[in-house]
């Protein structure tokens, strides 16, 4: 009942981020600074842990293929589907939840616990559309970020790979150009565009909704992070029985 | 001039407003008191529209609220000024965007307009050279200040100000009462002021409604409070060791 209850409220909330809007000016601003905070802010920490992944990923690969009738570009094939199917747009999107999501609840939350969200009220702002549409609009741009997660992580793969003796560089980019099937690409962009959809309005609603003080701030951003990413793990198991089967 | 007529408005199976009728004078500071948990803020946001009482009229002049139409809302909300408990200053806005904030709202003026508005309300709340900083970097009493600034930018016919000393220490606390007060008279502003501090009731009580549980006890003047009967105001008023050895002090010359 009480679930019921909370997917009516998530529901009801998007019809209100979408409706009523505030001033364009003011709007435009609001999503040059999301952009700031939730696209550009992301980027150090989604290179480091790309790269470094990628590099992992070839070296287990080259690790577990000691077989030598199993051919050498198989690490740089391997390389790129993991990263390109799974790691880039799910797991990179796991950690954004961690990060970005638990960044909106709280800063939402804490506008609620402290009546800035009844400030806007009063003015007669709506205020899910302007606090939850620039986040939106802001994450449009979350592909890049995923691309940019694919290109490092499969560069930090060659690096590994080659610099550890694991493969040559010929046969890695052999091994990415193997049976490279383009659809692939599109499947991990209409997912990431999925994900996005959820990193913007689950940690907004988490927030918006809160009841208490600055402790419930933090346990909103605990459990928003809990419904975030089990919202991304089944979105991810939804679209690839649609798309791949 | 603000009118409620019976209102009602519950949470659930509670009831948190149990039919209040009274009415808030223009160009007076008019106080809603009672214990914590009596309905005072909740009284104050059904003013403001923020909640939507099931039951009664409240009157903006002879207008009803729950009649209005949008447009006769926009126009209203423009009318209103709200000085929240500890004032919901936007913290990733600069002072003087937060006062500002109201003015690119509402109006179409240029910048410089703006600017030179803001920097006048700034002066009257006696603050000046805080413009860039952010809430965080200043006091809590100054906070309060920029809030009031904010919410009488826009030249509010009504200002609602809910525990506008809460936190602050006892001096800070009458300046801040004080301004409110002279605000009202000077612009002749309907102000409606939440509050448990007595010491506000002596300062600026113009007048005053007293509830408890939800329920309208007593209205008064602040000359009133002190000689009622009512033991639901007595009680409150003399909580405190003060204002009972005040008392005392009053029975003995007499
Ligand atoms: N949004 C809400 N939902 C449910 N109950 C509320 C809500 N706001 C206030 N209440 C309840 O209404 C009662 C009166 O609260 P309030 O008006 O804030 O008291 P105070 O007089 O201290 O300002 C309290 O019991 C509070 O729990
Ligand atoms: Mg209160």
């Amino acid at each position: 009942m009480k679930y019921l209850k909370d997917i009516g409220s998530y529901f009801l909330m998007l019809k209100r981020v979408f409706s009523s809007f505030t001033k364009s000016a003011v709007l435009k601003k609001l999503i040059f600074k999301e952009i700031d905070d939730l696209i550009i802010g992301s980027m150090p920490i989604v290179a480091f842990i790309s790269f470094f992944v990628g590099g992992v990923i070839a070296i287990q690969t080259a690790l577990n293929i000691d077989n030598p009738l199993i051919p050498e570009y198989l690490v740089g094939f391997a390389t790129r589907q993991s990263i390109i199917l799974e790691f880039a747009p799910t797991f990179i999107s796991i950690i954004m939840a961690g990060k970005v999501g638990s960044f909106i609840t709280s800063s939402i939350g804490s506008m609620r616990v402290t009546e800035q969200i009844d400030a806007l009220e009063v003015m007669g702002i709506n205020s899910l559309n302007y606090l939850v549409f620039p986040k939106i609009v802001a994450l449009l741009l979350y592909p890049f970020v995923i691309a940019v997660a694919m290109f490092l992580g499969i560069l930090g793969g060659w690096v590994a790979g080659v610099y550890g003796g694991f493969s040559t560089s010929a046969a890695f980019i052999q091994g990415l150009q193997e049976d490279f099937i383009p659809f692939h690409i599109i499947y991990a962009f209409i997912k990431t565009f999925v994900f996005a959809f959820i990193l913007a309005t689950v940690p907004s609603w988490q927030g918006y909704f809160m009841k208490g003080g600055a402790l419930e701030v933090g346990k909103a951003s605990t459990t928003s992070f809990v419904w975030t990413s089990v919202l991304i793990i089944l979105a991810n198991y939804i679209v690839t029985q649609l798309l791949l089967s | 001039m603000i009118k409620v007529d019976n209102i009602r408005k519950r949470f659930g199976e509670e009831e948190i407003l149990k039919g209040i009728t009274t009415t808030f004078d223009k160009g007076k500071t008019n106080l809603i008191i009672g214990q914590s948990g009596s309905g005072k803020t909740v009284l104050l946001k059904c003013l403001i529209g923020l909640f939507q009482p099931e039951e009664g009229l409240i009157y903006f002049e002879d207008k009803i609220l729950q009649e209005m139409n949008e447009e006769e809302h926009r126009v209203l909300r423009e009318d209103l000024g709200m000085l929240f408990q500890g004032g919901a200053l936007f913290d990733s806005m600069t002072i003087e965007e937060n006062v500002m904030f109201p003015l690119r709202m509402f109006t179409t003026q240029k910048k410089s307009e703006m600017l030179e508005r803001v920097n006048e309300v700034l002066k009257r709340v006696n603050l000046e050279n805080v413009n860039k900083k952010y809430p965080a970097e200043i006091s809590g009493g100054m906070q309060k200040r920029v809030s009031i600034a904010r919410a009488i930018v826009n030249n509010p016919k009504y200002l609602f100000c809910d525990e506008p000393n809460s936190g602050l220490d006892p001096k800070t606390a009458i300046v801040i009462d004080n301004l409110i007060q002279e605000i009202t008279h000077e612009y002749n502003i309907t102000t409606i002021v939440v509050t448990h501090d007595m010491n506000s009731v002596m300062e600026i009580g113009e007048k005053i409604v007293f509830l408890k549980n939800g329920t309208l006890v007593w209205q008064g003047t602040n000359e009133e409070i002190f000689k009622t009967d009512n033991e639901d105001v007595t009680s409150f008023v003399y909580s405190s060791d003060l204002f009972k050895k005040i008392r005392d002090i009053q029975i003995k010359e007499q």
